[in-house]
Parts: C-alpha cells; sequence; structure tokens
C-alpha cells in the first residue's frame, strides 16, 4: 500500500506512537490523527501514463463492513510459503508491517476484534467513490477503472433486487470493464437482462456456448489511455458449473482454457495493444501459473480467492496484482508505458478506512437510495454475539460453526455441512446480529437447507473431493473456494497427501465413535448445487436459531486437525 | 452471406458425404483389454514417444457425461510423411476404448474433436501413429469432481 521504504517510515513511526499509547481510544486517536489522514491515505507519487484502478469480490457490500483476513491459508507444492499464502505474524514480518498499526488491521487476522474497534470498519462504495474521484481528478485521460467480478451477490438488498442495486451503484461509478463469476448465479437470462443494458464491457474471453464452443461473451476490450493502447481481456471463474449449480446457466461452457487466453493476448498484440490486461477471476495460484505459461500479459489483476497483497507479485515479466475483498481495498497501479513495454510502474493497495475516507455525497445518497425500501428489515436485531464471528480461512470460521450448531438443531441432523465460501463479512463480540448480517453470510439463489441421510463413504468422499478442489498441488486442478465446514463432525487432514487419503478420524462428536463408512448418518447442509433442493432457505434457519439463543458465543473450532502444515 | 458453423452443421445434417471427407471413426479395442494392453496392441510394442501430438481437455469436467477432448497432431501430411491414425482411450472407463480416427495423405490435417463420457477422475490419452512407423502419445488428467463448494 505504500512502497517499501514509505512503508518502513510509517510502520517505524507507528510502532513508537503505539508503544507508549496503551489504550485502545488513544491507539485510534493517534492512528487516525497522526498517522491516517485522508491525504496520506490517496497520497502517490504519480508516475507513466496509464493508471489502472482495480477493485474486486465486493459481494454487494455497498456500506462499510468489518472483514477479517485469514489466520490459516495453506499452500502446497509450489507455492508453499509464497504469498498468499503467509498469515498473521508471519505476514506482518514478510511486509515488515509493525503489529496494532492500521495495515496490520486491514491486512491480517492478528488482533482484529481489539483493532476493529480501534480502527473502525472498512470499505464502502461511496469511500472507494472518493478515492476513484481523487484518481480520476489526478489522471483523468489515464485511468481505467476495472472491476474483477462477485460485484452482484453477497448481500439481502443484490439478492431481493436480483442486482439491481450493485448495477444501478456500480454503474455510477463509471467501470471501464467487468468480468464474472457470481454473477451467474442470478441465471443466465437475468445475466443477459443487465448485461445488455450495461455501459461498459463484460468481458469473459473463456466464456462458451457448451454445444457449439463458441465465444458466449465478449473477450478484450480495447482503450487508448495516455497515449497507450490498451488490450483489456476478461477471465471468469473457470469453474462456475462445477462450484456453482450448472442448471442456472446450462448453456455455457467455462475453463481455464489457456490456449485461448494466449490466442486472445496474441490477437490484442496484433490490433496494436502497447499494454495488456489481464481482469482475472481465477484465483491467485492460478493466475500466478498462467502468468508463467502465457506470453505476452503485461498486468494480471487477480480476483477470486481474497487475497490483499500490498505488493505486486512478478511473474517474468507479468506483474500479479490481488486487490483483496468486500470493498476493502482498492488498487492503484501507474504503469510507464513506451515503446510496447512498461519500463516501470509505482503501486499501492489503498485501504478504504471508512472513519477516514470522507463519502463521496451523490455516492452515498445514491446507496441509501438503493437501500431505503429495505432499511427496516436489514436493521432487525436477532440476537447478540459474545464472541467474534468471521469466515475466511482454509477451515471452519466461526460464523460457520453458528451456520453448522443451527442446522444441527433446527433440522435435526447429526452432522451439518456448510460450504466453504470466502465471501461474508465479521461481527464483533458485543455486536447485534442484525438480518443484514446474517444475510451478508449466507445470500444467494440456491439457499435451501436441505437434510438427507448419507453414508459414511459418501461424507468421507465429499471431504476428500472438496480438500482436493483446494490442496491440489497443481493449482490448474484448485476452485479456489475453503475446506467444506463441518458440525458435529470431527476428522484429522494431512494436506500434502494425495487424494482419497488425506481425511483420517473422521468422529462423529455426540458419541465419540469413529465414523462408519457402511451406516448411514442424518446431514443437514445448504447451497448443493443440485436442482430441486428441497428445505427452508439458510437464512431462515440461522435466523430461528439466533432467536432462540438471544445470545450466541462461538469459540475457535478444536476439532478439525491439520497435518502438514 | 456468412455461413455460421451451426447453420453449416443444419445444412449437412444427415449427409454422411461431409464425414467422409473427414477422419474414419472405429471402435477403439476390444471388451476386457487395459488401456495399457490397447496401446501395446496399437503400437505393436513400439514406444509412444511424447512430441507431435498435443490433447486438449478440460482440467475439470464440468459435466462427466460429455467431456470435450481434442487432439492436433503435427504433420505436413503428405504421401510420404502423415498421420495414418490416432487411438484415443480413457484409461479409468470399464471400457477405456473411445476411438480410432483413421486420416491418410488426403485428410489435409490431423485433428479432431469429440465429447466422451468419463466415470471418475483419470487419465484421456492419445497415440498417433505416423507413416513412418513411428508413434507419438499425449495424455491429460482429467478431474471429475464431486462438486459444490467452490466460491
Amino acid at each position: 500500500m505504500f512502497s517499501r521504504r514509505e512503508f518502513l517510515q510509517a510502520a517505524v513511526a507507528t510502532g513508537a506512537i503505539l508503544g507508549t499509547a496503551g489504550g485502545g481510544s488513544w491507539r485510534a486517536l493517534a492512528a487516525r490523527q497522526a498517522l491516517m489522514t485522508e491525504d496520506d491515505l490517496l497520497k502517490f507519487p504519480t508516475m507513466g501514463n496509464v493508471s489502472l484502478v482495480h477493485v474486486t469480490d465486493i459481494h454487494a457490500q455497498l456500506k462499510p463492513i468489518y472483514f477479517r483476513e485469514p489466520s490459516i491459508n495453506v499452500g502446497v507444492g509450489e507455492v508453499e510459503g509464497k504469498p498468499p499464502h503467509v498469515t498473521g505474524k508471519d505476514f506482518l514480518e514478510m511486509f515488515k508491517i509493525a503489529p496494532e498499526t492500521p495495515e496490520a488491521y486491514a491486512l491480517t487476522s492478528v488482533d482484529f476484534a481489539a483493532l476493529a474497534n480501534d480502527y473502525g470498519r472498512m470499505g464502502g462504495i461511496d469511500r472507494i467513490a472518493t478515492v476513484l474521484n481523487s484518481i480520476r481528478a489526478d489522471r483523468a485521460d489515464n485511468t481505467l477503472f476495472l472491476d474483477g467480478g462477485d460485484t452482484w451477490q453477497g448481500s439481502y438488498t443484490s439478492f431481493k433486487t436480483k442486482a439491481a442495486d450493485m448495477v444501478e451503484v456500480m454503474n455510477s461509478l463509471k467501470p471501464d470493464a467487468m468480468t464474472s463469476h457470481w454473477e451467474f448465479t442470478y441465471g443466465i437470462d437475468r445475466v443477459r437482462e443487465i448485461v445488455d443494458e450495461l455501459p461498459f464491457a463484460f468481458l469473459g474471453g473463456n466464456i462458451f456456448d457448451a454445444e457449439w464452443e463458441e465465444p458466449a461473451f465478449e473477450a478484450t476490450k480495447m482503450f487508448e489511455r495516455g497515449g497507450v493502447k490498451v488490450a483489456v481481456i476478461g477471465q471468469a471463474f473457470p469453474y462456475l458449473p462445477v462450484a456453482n449449480p450448472r442448471w442456472l446457466f446450462p448453456n455455457l461452457s467455462f475453463g481455464i482454457r489457456e490456449e485461448q487466453v494466449q490466442e486472445n493476448v496474441d490477437a490484442a498484440r496484433e490490433e496494436g495493444a502497447e499494454l495488456v490486461v489481464l481482469l482475472s477471476h481465477n484465483g491467485f495460484d492460478v493466475d500466478r501459473k498462467l502468468a508463467g505459461r502465457v506470453k505476452g500479459i503485461d498486468v494480471i489483476l487477480t480476483g477470486h480467492t481474497h487475497d490483499a497483497l500490498p505488493e505486486p507479485v512478478l511473474v517474468g515479466k507479468t506483474l500479479v496484482i490481488a486487490s483483496g475483498s468486500h470493498g476493502k481495498f482498492l488498487s492503484r497501479l501507474d504503469l510507464d508505458v513506451r515503446d510496447g513495454e512498461v519500463k516501470g510502474y509505482q503501486y499501492k493497495l489503498i485501504p478504504i478506512f471508512s472513519d477516514v475516507i470522507k463519502p463521496d455525497k451523490p455516492t452515498a445518497e445514491l446507496v441509501d437510495k438503493v437501500r431505503a425500501p429495505f432499511e427496516k428489515e436489514l436493521n432487525t436485531v436477532l440476537g447478540q454475539t459474545d464472541s467474534l464471528l468471521y469466515r475466511r480461512g482454509n477451515f471452519n470460521g466461526t460464523f460457520d460453526d453458528l451456520i453448522c450448531n443451527a442446522l444441527i438443531e433446527e433440522r435435526e441432523a447429526e452432522i451439518a455441512m456448510s460450504p466453504g465460501f470466502r465471501w461474508g463479512t465479521t461481527v464483533l463480540p458485543g455486536q447485534d446480529i442484525t438480518v443484514e448480517l446474517v444475510h451478508n453470510a449466507t445470500s444467494m439463489t440456491y439457499p435451501a437447507a436441505y437434510r438427507s441421510e448419507m453414508s459414511g463413504k459418501l461424507i468421507h468422499d465429499i471431504l476428500e473431493d472438496v480438500a482436493d478442489n483446494l490442496f491440489n498441488p497443481d493449482p490448474y486442478y484448485q476452485q479456489g473456494g475453503d475446506m467444506v465446514r463441518v458440525g458435529g463432525l470431527g476428522y484429522k487432514i494431512d494436506v500434502r497427501k494425495p487424494i482419497g487419503s488425506r481425511i483420517t478420524d473422521m468422529t462423529l462428536l455426540k458419541s465419540g465413535e469413529k465414523i462408519d463408512p457402511e451406516k448411514t448418518y442424518v446431514v443437514a447442509g445448504w447451497a448443493s448445487v443440485n436442482e430441486g433442493t428441497e428445505g427452508p432457505p439458510i437464512w431462515d434457519v440461522v435466523t430461528d436459531y439466533v432467536k432462540r439463543k438471544k445470545t450466541v458465543s462461538v469459540e475457535p473450532n478444536t476439532t478439525v486437525k491439520v497435518e502438514g502444515v | 452471406m456468412r455461413v455460421t458453423r451451426r447453420q453449416a452443421l443444419g445444412l449437412g445434417a444427415g449427409a454422411t458425404a461431409v464425414l467422409i471427407a473427414g477422419p474414419l471413426v472405429a471402435p477403439a479395442i476390444a471388451k476386457g483389454q487395459t488401456a495399457d494392453d490397447a496401446i501395446k496392441a496399437f503400437t505393436g510394442g513400439a514406444e509412444a514417444k511424447s512430441g507431435k501430438i498435443s490433447l486438449s481437455t478440460p482440467e475439470i469436467a464440468e459435466n462427466g457425461n460429455t467431456v470435450p477432448v481434442s487432439f492436433d497432431v503435427e504433420s505436413p501430411m503428405t504421401t510420404d510423411n502423415h498421420v495414418q491414425s490416432v487411438l484415443v482411450l480413457a484409461d479409468g472407463n470399464p471400457r477405456p476404448g473411445v476411438a480410432t480416427f483413421h486420416f491418410s495423405d488426403m485428410s489435409g490435417e490431423a485433428s479432431a474433436s469429440t465429447r466422451i463420457r468419463l466415470a471418475k477422475t483419470q487419465n484421456v490419452i492419445a497415440v498417433a501413429k505416423m507413416s513412418d512407423g513411428s508413434y507419438f502419445m499425449d495424455k491429460r488428467l482429467v478431474k471429475v469432481t464431486i462438486g459444490g463448494c467452490g466460491g
């Protein structure tokens, strides 16, 4: 977010102040007044002739939110120990960030609840608008604003309006292009309806007609910025028909399609592109591998895996930029492009501290307008939490444990399964659990909470299958979610083993007995990709549970034992 | 008028003449053979080297019942130097044989695409027989998942 030198200076200064400051409010005051001003956050040594501004995986969060970064994000094989597979204190050390600083709060899970009280919520589209306006004021003819997708899904209002809220607000920010993933879970008809009216490019060079193997969406859009011909190639999430319900977009095929990416890059160069940008929803590891195999991409703006990295990762000559999620960050990358190549760059991952960056008034009004019809429902209090509720991380998060507990009790099941999504906001200890916060963790178009019987063998197969989607050493076989979360079930996982032998010691927690492959168990879960799944929407199940409990308290999960890390 | 592929196929529907111009397809192997047996039978025991043939498959199948598979063999396709046939196998299916595609120096190019059914995660293998008696092979792992938890 700062250059390494600025970063070190800021970190040293912060450490000195915090070393003597003590109490939380003091710390916050010191940070906000001495170190964090809007000007500081926006300060940028403008360079070159093109500014790329990237936001991704907003997941329909119009308002500022809390979002705890993962404390566990394992990388296997070649990527072990490399960003983004570095978390917590290791992350702080790797990027020379002092503990308890605003950067430490924004980028890691360390002391999250305490620092959240000090530094407040992050994100908010109206704050993003302020940053964007400031960049455009400086660089009107040089700026491209690109949205990496997962923009339309993830909130109560996006679900109720079928994304109309997000489309209206994002349109007002005038993006130059976007790509996609969860957008397609509204169904192909709704996507077509929105895209037909979209005042900017909806790109996906890897989206094909499943029957005819013909491109189904535009792949590339050419721009001219600062006298430079820029090609932006879109890459949608490759595994939509596998990870999400295929029946919602039955005639589309996706995939990584590396050869197609190369063809599109070559075609763009032939058309005279001096700068080639891949606006990607592949996920970080897939993009890192792709950057090493496809020739001629200058910049990959990556998304999907929700990683926030304060510095670009360089693969050969390709810069890979990871801009976080939920509107917490906006990336600015200035490039000096001359003679058809990048001669230099300047990068900053701008943290959107909502108490420091002023909201842009017209955008704030528009956000309030689209939320107004739902305001009463959004703010309805269902109960309270005594403990931190979060989701992100490779294994069970506390919000998922809450969902699993609700599934077991409300649906009278022995075992619960909750998908390892990476979206969903964080709730602080002592905070009210509102309808809005439940929906932030559950909002989707296939929410049915099923209840069914599964054999022990099938449960094992499912865990193995999902684990391989996450821990396959070849990134091209990864789907980018986290491990399926379980309730009522303990297990051991060795992430380094091959598929079929990672998961052992599966135990039914209520009795302590080993799971028998031949026996059947009553399993409740949600978000099945199968058409016609029956059951109440998951948010109703969670709502009933929280209302009944009044106050919930969920401690970090200890029933999943992780080996090989 | 620009004729799209869809229209062209529509016009050609039921017209076997169109297919005769392309590769001839025959059943790949007999019942009970493993993929290794089939490769040995196809090459007469000769080594199938890597190179020349490139197989294209998705890394993860979107639908195991109909997985798009295509191959392309590098060859001038002249009388003296052409691809004679390509054997396609799925080594984890109950019957690994998928198809044998036959080519001649009149074929122009040695490439084809089809869709196959994969029962589970497995390798798809393609072996090309060249007119000089050499063999080339490519192999791709295709994962067939239960799915449903990404995002």
